[in-house]
């Protein structure tokens, strides 16, 4: 049955729909597995980010810090490769358990000292961003059979090559839908994005919640840091800027409300490929410069937001028709 | 009603609740009695300490002093989820539930059952099927909680409450925003409950439903108790006389509501759809015109009509016999019309501005921001108004948040008297202020009139209304139902205007 | 009790105390690092020196927190003025490329600067869209209107006007030092001189309550972003001219939380309200002077992001409400009640109007 609430969700699919079958209207050729391989591939590291972002956002919060994170992590995995003999598994758990730290740590200073995490997790994207330039300020290539080996993992059909990085992005979309929609965690973060007053006085545990949402948010930049190294082999302090601009773009074009409470962690996963796919738009097209995808993204972020607000009034329409019947019947003294 | 013998052990007894403010004491030595199984209703006018002493059981407030038994052992609720889990639900006036989750999410917040480590979605919305069907919904449970109305919200929010808590369910104010059917609604389930052995407090502004559904009634006056009833063994006018107490013949003086003047304002058919049905008043110069009816019935909604604050699609305003434009309170105030809003906190003050700047806001506003208003010349205006309406205050620089509600009040009318108004519109201009303010504000109304301003004031509290009005609009359903002029203006007429669907 | 004090406005200088003695703490550190820090010397007609070049350097965010400081006072933020800036810079630099003078490209950029203003003020104040969100649009495909009018390239120019508004000097100071004072005086004194300031305190305070008392909310809401948009352009000049080309790609990048840095730094609250401009400009010195002391130091520049990070981390604690209400408390002896304790300090959350 569709709800109200699924509405974004739906236009988010439609937009995905028709904009996939105008660019294979165009060029025929962005209908081959390839082009959805390289999609997955391409947009791996930024699909598990936004994940991470969806939740930050669905509770009514905000987390600028996953850019600065992701190189971080890159540049750390790097150089704990470089110079030292640790196997790389044990660099990965290394990395997630500090970023989680990390993101725990922001979730911790924004509850207990009651701050914007607007302004809490700044400070966090100018410390992992400036970590990760005291580690090196080189790019570090990453030479480890390791990572020969999970690079030449694919799965090939109709000689496109599925790699492990998309798979593992579609893995941690999956994992999200699950958390968001059936876990106890991930009903408190829609509690808390609904109305940070009714979830508490309805035992939301706010605390542990807030501390979890930027908990999940930083693992998973740690996750997209070390897809993002797989992808490039190597860890560079400057790279990944303005990521989390990208997320933040992703989870809105896939119908999540920037205020919180409403939109679905699949959602997303549609408005990362659709970003993709204005991307790749633009390499087929080859005629068209690099900078339409910005203000193509951004006018497609103007619409999502036009759409939510426009949706928003009529809920509120018919809230206020709800509330304005009449209280009658008895007389009040008082 | 049930038989409640009062040898029995109390479910939820209260003793010696004391609460503290700054320079207020909101509770003195409070006792509560709760008895298995009675509807008791909690009685008091605003500011008497209904809500602050239902903020100490539930845990929202630290009380200073007193003790807080249930069962017969002594608790400490340190929070409201705290409460809960001592047994002690409550369900609020406005909804407390999530308006992005479904009913079912709603009910089950927290307590979801689960499969495997996952919520058993399947299972949980066939739970609250069953759960609501007893509360007598036939509803979705995977529905929004938004697809639904406001009075069967607030039974999924009593259903939360009781499955979760289920010894008691603290009711404040429910029906506030209810209809008829909708009140008989949650009179049913509350019924259900009782028969259940739940044990209910009852926090209502409505006399007619505390004598209908409540089996007795503690009374609160300026936070202390002042009587505790079986209601099947008194009259409504012996609750109001409690409620009330002397305030109430103090109030009732010899009528002097001088001569009007000239016609100032005249509104024709004003109204807005969904908001008020078109209505038409005419108010001279000194002259106080009251607006009478319950809570919803129109009296806010007609003044921010007038004021702009909403802008309507009917109807005009004329004002001296020339009609003007109203479209926004800009409008308003450059035709020297005010309003002091009824919800101060939200529509009034501007917190964090001092209060010199709070009173000097809407003259500021009409100059238009080229023109400052000089520093010396602001000063003086604010003095002038802390002095005459005896605003009392550490320094002009205080943040007017930190002011009391009455020297709140006051400072707004401040605001409003400094732009030198012909036309002033009052909404509530006593609600929730301490005793001393409330004479001096009605003192002050009687005096504006008698200098030849025209004013509109909505009021809840009749007798106020009676007090001071030159003539009496009772507003029900949001239509006006009833002029009252001169002797006709008494609470009884007004009461029965508002009883009795009777056209003027 | 009840007769009021009749005193002076708290003093200006009491509010910006907290800001001094930070930059005082960061020039002492500077001095301490490099003792010839506060020596100025004047060589072909131009001032040189390390203070010269803190607040020479500065000089974009001091001009971006001047109209961010407004924007945060009405419970708004602008994220685009990064964005913005490389749109003025790239639209400057296009117009003397295309042979005009440089009055005509400042006018053009200030021009496209007040046109994103105005669209951010629109979204906010007319469609009632959550700052944030509304200036992320253009701060998403700013850069992509910039490289539009680039066309993608670093556009060079030599026009000896336009770089002079960057790197020139007027009697020996350089030319962005003086834009900066002038623009922050004349905006300090038309807010202060005017009713404006106050206004628009109240708008960010209680905007319902300002509306019913009069004020035009929209009127000043979309004033605010403008104002913004124009500072953003004149610091979009200010850099193009200073490297002689318009970067659409790193022009203002991340200038914007700077921005939002020195605004928070100079003690104005996100929550929006009372504000400061001159105490932001301090903020922005301060942050200015911390590079310096970074660079000065001889500590690898790496540890610029680092410092600076974790510097904000200890402001904003200082100022967090829960942090401000535990000083109260141990202050307790002060004559004002308590503040309300339903009176959540917290930002509820905004409903979405």
């Amino acid at each position: 049955m569709i709800r109200s609430t699924h509405l974004p969700l739906l236009i988010t699919l439609a937009t995905f729909i028709v904009a996939y079958a105008l660019c294979a209207s165009a060029y025929p050729a962005m209908l081959s597995f390839r082009v959805v391989a390289n999609l997955l591939t391409d947009n791996a590291f930024l699909g598990i980010a936004a994940v991470g972002m969806t939740f930050v956002i669905l509770s009514g919060g905000i987390d600028l810090s996953i850019g600065s994170v992701i190189a971080f992590t890159g540049v750390f995995l790097a150089v704990i490769l470089r110079d030292t003999s640790l196997h790389p598994l044990v660099a990965f758990a290394l990395v997630l358990a500090l970023t989680t730290g990390f993101g725990a740590a922001m979730g911790a200073t924004i509850h207990y000292l009651e701050m914007p995490p607007f302004i809490v997790t700044l400070a966090g994207m100018f410390l992992a961003r400036g970590a990760a330039y005291v580690l090196s300020t080189e790019s570090v290539p990453i030479t480890h059979e390791f990572y020969d080996m999970l690079q030449g993992l694919y799965w090939k059909i109709d000689g496109a090559r599925f790699r492990l990085i998309g798979g593992l992005m579609v893995l941690t979309f999956l994992v999200g839908i699950i958390t968001a929609h059936r876990t106890r965690f991930g009903q408190n973060v829609y509690a808390l994005g609904g109305g940070e007053q009714a979830a508490r006085l309805m035992g939301v545990p706010m605390a542990s919640t807030t501390i979890g949402i930027y908990a999940v948010s930083g693992g998973l930049a740690g996750l997209s840091g070390i897809v993002f190294s797989l992808y490039t082999s190597a860890g560079y302090s400057l790279a990944t800027v303005g990521v989390e601009l990208d997320a933040i773009a992703a989870v809105v074009i896939g119908g999540t409300l920037l205020t919180g409470g409403y939109g679905f962690v699949a959602g997303t996963f549609f408005g990362i490929l659709i970003m993709g796919l204005i991307q790749t738009y633009i390499v087929f097209d080859g005629t068209l410069s690099s900078w339409w995808t910005k203000i193509v993204i951004g006018g497609l972020l103007f619409a999502f937001i036009l759409l939510q607000k426009g949706l928003t009034w009529a809920a509120e329409k018919r809230a206020t028709r709800a509330r304005q019947r009449t209280a009658t019947g008895s007389a009040a003294l008082s | 009603m049930t038989n409640i013998s009062t040898s029995d052990r109390p479910v939820l007894h209260a003793r010696g609740i004391s609460k503290f403010f700054p320079g207020t004491i909101a509770l003195d030595d409070v006792e509560l009695r709760l008895m298995p199984g009675e509807v008791h209703a909690l009685l008091g006018e605003n500011g008497a300490g209904k809500s602050t002493l239902i903020k100490c059981l539930t845990g929202a407030y630290r009380r200073d002093a007193g003790v807080i038994m249930l069962d017969g052992t002594e608790v400490e609720p340190a929070s409201t989820a705290d409460s809960q889990r001592l047994g002690i639900g409550t369900v609020y006036q406005e909804v407390n539930l999530l308006p992005n989750l479904t009913v079912a999410e709603n009910l089950f917040l927290g307590r979801q059952p689960m499969r495997g480590g996952f919520i058993a979605r399947k299972r949980m919305n066939a739970e609250a099927r069953a759960v609501l069907q007893d509360y007598g919904l036939e509803i979705d449970p995977a529905e929004p909680l938004t697809a639904y109305s406001v009075a069967i919200q607030q039974v999924i929010a009593i259903a939360r409450a009781v499955e979760m808590s289920g010894k008691v369910l603290i009711l404040d104010e429910p029906t506030a925003s209810l209809d008829h059917d909708e009140v008989q609604l949650l009179f049913g389930v509350i019924r259900k409950l009782k028969k259940r052995g739940l044990s209910i407090v009852f926090i209502t502004h409505f006399l007619d439903q505390v004598f209908a559904i409540s089996d007795r009634a503690t009374i609160l006056r300026n936070g202390r108790v002042i009587g505790e009833c079986v209601l099947a063994e008194v009259t409504q006018h012996d609750v109001v006389t409690m409620m009330l107490g002397r305030q109430l013949e103090a109030r009732v003086k010899a009528r002097d509501v001088g001569v009007a003047g000239k016609t100032l304002v005249e509104v024709e058919d004003l109204g807005k759809r969904g908001m008020i049905a078109p209505f038409s008043l005419d108010i001279r110069e000194g002259e106080v015109v009251g607006l009478a009816g319950l809570l919803g019935s129109g009296r806010t909604e007609t003044a921010n009509l007038i004021f702009g604050v909403v802008p309507a699609d009917q109807g005009k305003i004329m004002l001296r016999g020339q009609e003007i434009g109203v479209t926004n309170p800009r409008d308003a105030v450059a035709h020297r019309f005010a309003l002091c809003p009824e919800d101060r906190k939200v529509d009034g003050i501007v917190g964090d501005l001092s209060v010199r700047d709070n009173i000097i806001l809407a003259l500021q506003a009409r100059q238009g921001w080229m023109r400052p208003i000089p520093r010396a010349k602001v000063q003086e205006i604010a003095e002038s108004y802390v002095r005459a309406l005896d605003i009392r205050l550490a320094s002009l620089d205080m943040p007017i948040r930190l002011l009391s509600g009455g020297n709140q009040q006051k400072a707004l009318l401040a605001r409003w008297l400094a732009t030198n108004p012909d036309f002033l519109i009052l909404d509530e201009p006593t609600r929730g202020i301490d005793v001393g303010a409330h004479a001096e504000i009605i003192a002050l109304i009687e005096q504006l009139r008698a200098d030849g301003m025209a004013l509109l004031v909505a009021s809840s509290e009749l007798e106020e209304l009676v007090a001071y009005s030159t003539r009496v609009i009772v507003l029900r359903d949001r239509k006006q139902v009833r002029e009252l002029a001169g002797d006709e203006i008494t609470p009884d007429n007004i009461i029965n205007a508002i009883a009795t669907e009777e056209v003027a | 009790m009840t007769q009021p004090t009749v005193g002076p406005r708290p003093s200006v200088f009491k509010r910006i105390m907290p800001q001094l003695v930070i930059l005082a703490v960061a020039l002492a550190l500077n001095v301490a690092v490099f003792p010839e820090f506060f020596h100025i010397d004047f060589r072909n007609g131009r001032l040189f020196g390390n203070l010269i070049d803190v607040l020479n350097r500065g000089a974009p965010v001091a001009l971006l927190c001047i109209g961010m400081t407004l924007v945060i006072a009405t419970k708004g933020i602008d994220l685009s003025v990064g964005a913005v800036m490389a749109i003025a810079g790239a639209v400057a630099a296009a117009t003397v490329v295309d042979g005009h003078s440089w009055g005509t490209a400042l006018l053009a950029a200030l021009l496209a600067g007040g046109l994103c203003g105005l669209w951010n003020g629109f979204l906010v104040a007319v469609l009632r869209i959550q700052p944030i969100v509304a200036t992320l649009v253009l701060m998403v495909a700013g850069r992509g209107i910039a490289q539009l009018v680039t066309e993608g390239k670093i556009l060079t120019f030599d026009n000896a006007g336009l770089i002079n508004l960057g790197a020139g000097t007027i009697a020996g100071v350089p030319t962005p030092i003086l834009i900066w004072l002038a623009l922050g005086a004349l905006v300090t004194f038309g807010v202060r001189r005017t009713a404006l300031g106050m206004l628009i305190e109240a708008i960010g305070i209680n905007e319902r309550s300002s509306r019913l008392a009069g004020i035009n909310s929209r009127v000043l809401l979309v004033c605010v972003y403008l104002v913004s948009g124009l500072c953003a352009a004149l610091a979009g000049v200010i850099v193009a001219a200073d490297i002689k080309g318009a970067d659409a790609n790193n022009a203002g990048l991340w200038l914007e939380l700077d921005a939002i840095l020195a605004v928070v730094i100079g003690g104005n609250s996100l929550l929006g309200g009372r504000f400061s401009i001159v105490a932001s400009l301090l903020g922005a010195l301060i942050i200015q002077s911390i590079n310096s002391v970074i660079l000065l130091s001889g500590l690898p520049p790496e540890f610029n992001l680092v410092i600076k990070a974790l510097l904000i981390l200890g402001i904003l604690v200082i100022q967090s409400p829960r942090i401000g209400n535990y000083i109260y408390m141990l202050r307790a002896s002060g004559p004002q009640p308590q503040p309300d304790p339903l009176v959540r300090q917290r930002p509820e959350k905004e409903a979405a109007q």
